[in-house]
């Protein structure tokens, strides 16, 4: 892509932007936690899934492969992470020696998934990848006998907080007057990870691996002619997708402190896929706003549904978690229907759009 | 005698009952212009789907520039200096048309992923240079203007040009176009002839498939008929315009 | 009791729910190549919409027969109903559209089925009213039930109905003709649309009944029972080779057979305790319990996962199908 200079004007405009953006990103803990700490909580958790939205785009988005066992990847790292610090094995190991780790592993479940299968055709690798994530949540549930690998379905328990030198990011501080609660850390922390994975994203769509990608979504055979060997980027899109799912999973497991196979069900992966369609595949603002949006709609609804059908017929009818399932369904169906470039369809995509005559 | 840059040997290729391929066997030499004529269904995508590795052909062996070129898959085809164009376009339609020919460097660039996310000097200059010379080769097929137009969004002509734009980035010693003229109205046609030529030019050989027996008999140096998988003749151009059997599959017999 | 027999028995009842089930998204795959993910689903509608009509009627005075029938007369137009809306909602105006965007509305219809199931039929496990006598009959050391026998003899005379509406009606050619070749079956005059439409409404009417059986086999019914049962489903049509008819009859019945015995020998098969060699560890253990397993009966769900991906990484066109898995 080619940005055409900008005048000096827009540029300082620009900047401002970013320097507003910015500002309301640092100051925004503290105002949510105004409303209640849980609005912190749930603003991590969709901070987790804008990470798992662009590492899910990467496999969707860029390369067209759809992935229905993603969450796979996000438990392999969650689970690396929860047995290797916490009294489950009685392994403390450090967060920054972990996230590594899970990131690996889930790499190499990606890998190990995506060599066999990477060469059947769309529909079946999707029907795969879902047997895969099954395989992955059943193994969780039962390797607990007859030696304790995983705990079961009652999930590992007290697991470490991360801690970076003496800032224990379980615990509140005070510092220069400003309550830090735990949330609230974990807040900054994962924004600068966000941040870090946005640029990779960014970087990697605009380079030789990303147009390699795109070029087998757009047409495979013609992608080999190009001289693509396609097995082996799709093989890169496979692995970059799950060590993004593996380091979501380890941050997740050190901030809930407790995982377990619930929250690696199928339904999680198809939440993912559809934050993925609702922004746009393959476009990365698009694909935040759209795990923004699907983060922060049933949080609302959960809020707002009950309060509101009780005071109307003074019962509860339908349930905010059956919404927000609906809601993921609906995005999927209506979205391939109605607008399958996303709600929010990248330059070009609008560009092609105007261009249509 | 000039140096022999493709040859073929006994290829044949069926599919299920029906042999799209039948002992064919014929040499390109460095330099020129090599036409592939014949009615349709003679087995001439077939040959450039065998030659670029899509199909694995039943008997015969293929070398080029002296190594094999057998059982390569088509990457490796182009990784060894072969690009093509196909009949029915095969653009990256959702891409920009510089984009469409960025990726036909692919092959002969090597940032990976770890270049990429660090944004090594390396990987700046190798993109510099990959965006520069996509530029440069849209402004040779005469396309510049249409950089980033969305491929799809381009009129047909553009995208055949294009589509050559992409396979010439892979920078081939063999080019094959499959009916380049194909849907082209006479402007365009000169204007791809003179392309093909600038291309010949520039000591890139080229294989050509075409319908239009005008233009083909006007630019090849030497030109083979397929007749139902079979070549029923090679020579310069006057001599297979004069030759019956070739005449005969024009005109509608069936195989003796 | 002969545990061989015994999951052989299992594993023909349940190979026939998952045979009646592959042959709905066989025939969906064959004639417009789209995996109709929310198939399952329809399943599970038929199962509650059964349980519903029976619990409604039993005690009534009905006698029991009738009020199967009813259950069963009031799933199958339910599931023809849901089957021909999904196939006019989402999967008709994408028929032109890339192959992925099909398969992701039907995700999404499955979410939006599931849920809608969940509203009405609450999220409870309902359980399937008894209302027959189940009388079991021991055959060489194997217990079978009247239900199990009604299953299998059911489907097998459905298996047989179908197979005669393909290959024996007008219906069934133009169905045919329509897998081979819409364009070529529209210039024949075969209105594409209606048979398409006709082959969802079939499968959906089968997956009718796949749901009662498996309900009453069960002896419960839950909005998420359709989910996994649709997903072993279709590996069984993909073992059977996916768009052929009598592979997904085979492949139901093999899958089923896998499973059984599959979940009936895996925990001896993987008892640590029968390795010739223990080490200390594994050696305390067995004196203590008699055994050490590694992987029991609580996988039975991975092994058809298992065959699922191994036949579409060794054997893409399965069974008896042509091949269709890979890239050409």
């Amino acid at each position: 892509m080619v940005a055409s200079s900008p005048g000096n004007n827009s540029a300082v405009l620009r900047w401002a932007g970013l320097v507003l953006v910015g500002l309301t990103l640092l100051a925004l803990p503290f105002a949510l936690a105004g409303v209640g700490t849980a609005w912190v909580r749930i603003t991590n958790l969709a901070i987790l899934f804008i990470f798992l939205s662009l590492g899910l785009n990467i496999v969707v988005g860029y390369a067209g492969l759809l992935d229905l066992g993603y969450i796979a990847f996000y438990a392999v790292g969650a689970y690396a992470y929860a047995l290797l610090a916490s009294p489950h094995f009685g392994l403390h190991l450090p967060f920054w020696a972990i996230l590594p780790i899970g990131a690996a592993v889930a790499c190499l479940f990606g890998v190990l998934l995506g060599a066999p299968t990477l060469k059947l055709r769309g529909d079946y690798l999707a029907i795969v990848t879902l047997g895969f994530g099954e395989i992955i949540r059943i193994f969780l549930n039962n390797l607990s006998s007859p030696f304790n690998i995983t705990a079961g379905p009652q999930g590992i328990t007290l697991i470490d907080p991360v801690r970076v030198g003496a800032i224990t990011f379980g615990r509140t501080d005070i510092f220069v007057g400003l309550v830090f609660s735990g949330p609230v850390k974990y807040y900054y922390l994962l924004l600068l990870l966000l941040l870090a994975v946005i640029v990779i994203n960014i970087r990697l769509q605009h380079s030789r691996i990303g147009r390699a990608w795109e070029a087998i979504r757009e047409d495979e055979i013609a992608a080999r002619a190009c001289g693509i060997n396609t097995r082996n980027i799709k093989l890169l899109a496979f692995a970059m997708g799950a060590s993004f799912g593996g380091v979501a999973g380890g941050m997740f497991s050190a901030i809930q402190g407790f995982i377990s196979p619930e929250s690696f069900v199928l339904v999680e992966s198809i939440m993912v896929l559809s934050m993925v369609v609702l922004g746009g595949m393959g476009n990365i603002w698009g694909v935040i706003a759209g795990a923004l949006l699907l983060s922060f709609v049933p949080e609302i609804l959960r809020y707002t549904v009950e309060p509101v059908q009780r005071a109307v017929f003074g019962r509860m009818l339908v349930e905010p978690e059956v919404i927000r399932m609906l809601l993921f369904g609906l995005a999927l169906v209506l979205m391939m229907r109605f607008r399958p470039a996303g709600l929010f369809p990248s330059r070009l995509r609008r560009r092609e759009l105007t261009q249509e005559t | 005698m000039a140096e022999v840059l493709l040859e073929a040997r006994g290829l044949t290729k069926r599919f299920g009952g029906v042999t799209a391929l039948s002992d064919v066997s014929f040499t390109i030499l460095r330099g020129e212009i090599y036409g592939l004529i014949g009615p349709n269904g003679a087995g001439k995508t077939s040959l450039f789907n065998v030659l670029t590795g899509i199909y694995a052909p039943n008997a015969g062996s293929m070398s080029f520039e002296g190594r094999p070129l057998d059982r390569l898959t088509p990457d490796r085809v182009a990784d060894r200096g072969i690009a093509r164009t196909f009949q029915n376009l095969r653009l990256f339609g959702n891409l920009p048309a510089l984009e469409n020919v960025m990726i036909g460097r692919h092959v002969r660039t090597r940032s990976g992923v770890f270049g990429a996310i660090l944004r090594t000097g390396p990987t700046r200059r190798e993109e510099a240079d990959i965006a520069r010379r996509a530029r440069e080769l849209l402004e040779y097929v005469g396309i510049q203007r249409r950089a980033d137009m969305l491929a799809k969004n381009l009129s047909y002509g553009e995208q055949r040009r294009l589509e050559i734009a992409r396979a010439l980035a892979t920078e081939p010693r063999l080019l094959a176009l499959d009916e380049p003229a194909a849907g082209m109205n006479a402007t365009e046609r000169a204007a791809l002839t003179r392309i093909m030529e600038s291309i010949r030019e520039r000591g890139i050989t080229i294989l050509l498939i075409e319908h239009d027996v005008k233009l083909v008999m006007g630019l090849c140096d030497r030109v083979a008929v397929l007749h139902y998988g079979v070549k029923i003749a090679e020579d310069v151009p006057e001599v297979v315009q004069r030759d019956p059997k070739v005449i005969e599959a024009y005109i509608g017999g069936s195989p003796a | 009791m002969d545990i061989f027999l015994q999951q052989i028995i299992n594993g023909l009842t349940l190979g026939a729910v998952y045979a009646i089930v592959a042959l709905g998204y066989t025939m969906v795959y064959g004639i417009i190549q789209l995996i109709n993910f929310a198939h399952g689903e329809v399943v599970m509608i038929g199962a509650m919409t059964a349980l519903t009509v029976i619990a409604g009627l039993a005690g009534s005075g009905v006698p029991p027969l009738v009020i199967v029938l009813a259950g069963v007369l009031a799933a199958v137009p339910v599931c023809m109903a849901v089957g021909y809306g999904l196939e006019r909602v989402a999967y008709r105006p994408l028929r032109h559209a890339p192959r992925l965007s099909p398969l992701i509305t039907a995700i999404g219809m499955s979410i939006v089925l599931q849920h809608v199931a969940m509203m009405v039929w609450s999220r409870n496990f309902l359980a399937f009213p008894q209302i027959f006598p189940n009388p079991v009959f021991f055959v060489g050391g194997a217990a079978i039930t009247g239900v199990q026998i009604t299953i299998i003899v059911l489907s097998l005379l459905i298996m047989g109905a179908l197979t005669a509406v393909v290959f024996r009606t007008r219906l069934g050619t133009a169905m045919r003709a329509t897998a081979e070749n819409p364009e070529v079956a529209r210039l024949m005059g075969i209105d594409c649309d209606r048979v398409i439409a006709l082959t969802f409404i079939i499968g959906a009417g089968l997956a009718a009944v796949a749901g009662v059986m498996v309900g009453s086999y069960y002896g419960i019914a839950h909005y998420t029972m359709g989910f996994v049962l649709g997903l072993k489903a279709f590996s069984a049509a993909v073992l059977g080779g996916i768009g052929n008819i009598a592979g997904a009859m085979l492949g139901g019945f093999l899958l089923g057979l896998v499973e059984a015995l599959g979940a009936g020998y895996i925990g001896d098969l993987t008892n640590l305790c029968h390795l010739p060699w223990q080490p200390d560890l594994v050696a305390a253990r067995c004196a203590a319990d008699g055994h050490l397993v590694l992987f029991g009966s609580n996988y039975q769900d991975v092994f058809a996962f298992l065959v699922l991906i191994g036949v579409l990484m060794f054997r893409p066109e399965g069974l008896l199908g042509e091949r269709v898995g890979q890239r050409a």
